[in-house]
């Protein structure tokens, strides 16, 4: 099974460090190695001084061409498999929100649910689920964005949140910035503050961070495959 | 033992009381077993987990398959929490790259539950987990999948069990663990 590299890009180094395939001669593709110097990113602070990123960022596999041709997926299943990569992506989020008066997590669905509610459970926060039009029960709010053809929804129970309350909104990855801008939006509706927006990956061509306003955005690993 | 609830653990009765029912959803009839409520209260979210992982932390279990969309709220931290890799069994589609599928029956029709090649090898010792079992057929499809690729399925784990609906009898003799019985 064999997870592919994420290229890693280091502001501290003009040169980007590309991480190669630590493993398995049997890798079907490698990722353009953007050696230019347009192809530099900004690595957040904790990319080059936690040691931890760097098996985060090899944990994560890159399949060609799904869910359509020339996108490059960020399949973060493989990070999951890798229990030691897995529980250093939570610590390193936890590490960050413990103890900052969070007390509301919300993840969107459906990736979302995998990094938030171990977040949630580490720092005694509530877990909220954005989901999908029709999937929750009961009342709910809503707030539409946009797709490259048309629109989508996402959804909120109706009481989840409270006004006033501190939240940090989870995805497993940053690309338009679309779903999240509608997450904060949806949040702030109803009087929340949002902290921050974390993601253990951005692909930061896409200029998904501009869609967030104000709100601050965490991620881990940037990749230049988008 | 083929049957197995946490009686008298007295976590169980928090957790129960956050567990809202919300009816005719999604469609007239149906009692819908709303987890969500459970998740926004910290203890009753940490008891269910803590429970889960108490009873199987030293049962070397190398796999947490969590079914799509609710079974991934429960599976990730009982994972983390007892070392094990989560696995995510996704409707079709979802899943990039080589996938293998088990079909299962709806009311009307079939679906399809998906996993990737690879993540699960010969030998894992596995639980599946999803927030509830209704008619069982999920968790059977969830069931084929693993032991098709070489893996043992030690238990299936639910927060809660509609009994009535006899789900516990599809599960290919394996045992279930549940949190909460509705009737």
């Amino acid at each position: 099974y064999a997870p592919l590299y994420i290229l890693l890009l280091s502001l501290c180094h003009r040169a980007p460090a590309i991480r190669l395939p630590s493993n398995n001669s049997k890798t079907p593709f490698l990722l353009r190695s953007k050696a230019s110097r347009d192809s530099e990113t900004m690595a957040t602070k904790e990319d080059v001084q936690d040691p931890r990123i760097p098996k985060i960022a090899s944990s994560i596999r890159v399949i060609p061409d799904f869910p359509k041709p020339g996108i490059m997926f960020q399949d973060i299943t493989t990070l999951l498999l890798d229990t030691e990569a897995f529980k250093d992506t939570i610590d390193i989020f936890v590490e960050r929100y413990k103890g900052k008066g969070i007390s509301v997590v919300a993840g969107v669905e459906a990736r979302g649910f995998i990094f938030g509610p171990p977040i949630a459970l580490a720092i005694g926060a509530k877990f909220v689920p954005l989901r999908k039009p029709k999937k929750l029960p009961g009342k709910v709010i809503s707030e539409e964005y946009s797709l490259e053809y048309g629109t989508d929804k996402i959804e909120m129970h109706v009481g989840a949140v409270e006004p006033g309350e501190r939240a940090i909104i989870i995805d497993d990855l940053i690309a338009t910035g679309g779903t999240l801008a509608a997450a904060i939006r949806l949040l702030e509706r109803v009087g929340v503050t949002i902290a921050e927006c974390a993601c253990v990956i951005e692909l930061p061509v896409l200029k998904g961070r501009e869609k967030l306003g104000e709100t601050p955005l965490f991620i881990l690993v940037t990749s230049d495959a988008a | 033992m083929s049957r197995n609830k946490q009686e008298e653990d007295p976590r169980i009765n928090g957790i129960k009381t956050k567990i809202r029912v919300v009816p005719d959803f999604p469609k007239k009839g149906i009692m819908f077993q709303d987890i969500t409520t459970v998740l926004l209260d910290p203890k009753a979210f940490k008891d269910t987990i803590d429970l889960f992982v108490e009873r199987y932390r030293d049962k070397n279990i190398s796999v947490v398959a969590g079914i799509e969309a609710r079974g991934f709220l429960f599976g990730p931290p009982i994972a983390l929490a007892i070392g094990a890799k989560f696995v995510p069994l996704r409707k079709p589609k979802k899943l990039p790259g080589e996938t293998i599928f088990e079909e299962y029956e709806l009311e009307y029709g079939n679906d399809r539950l998906e996993m990737h090649v690879g993540a699960v090898e010969v030998g894992d010792r596995a639980l599946v987990v999803d927030d509830l079992i209704a008619t069982g057929g999920t968790l059977c499809a969830a069931i084929k999948l693993l032991e098709r690729v070489g893996a043992e399925v030690v238990e299936c784990a639910c927060v809660i069990e509609l009994p009535e609906l006899k789900g516990r009898q599809r599960l290919k003799g394996k045992p279930l663990c549940m949190l909460v019985e509705y009737r």
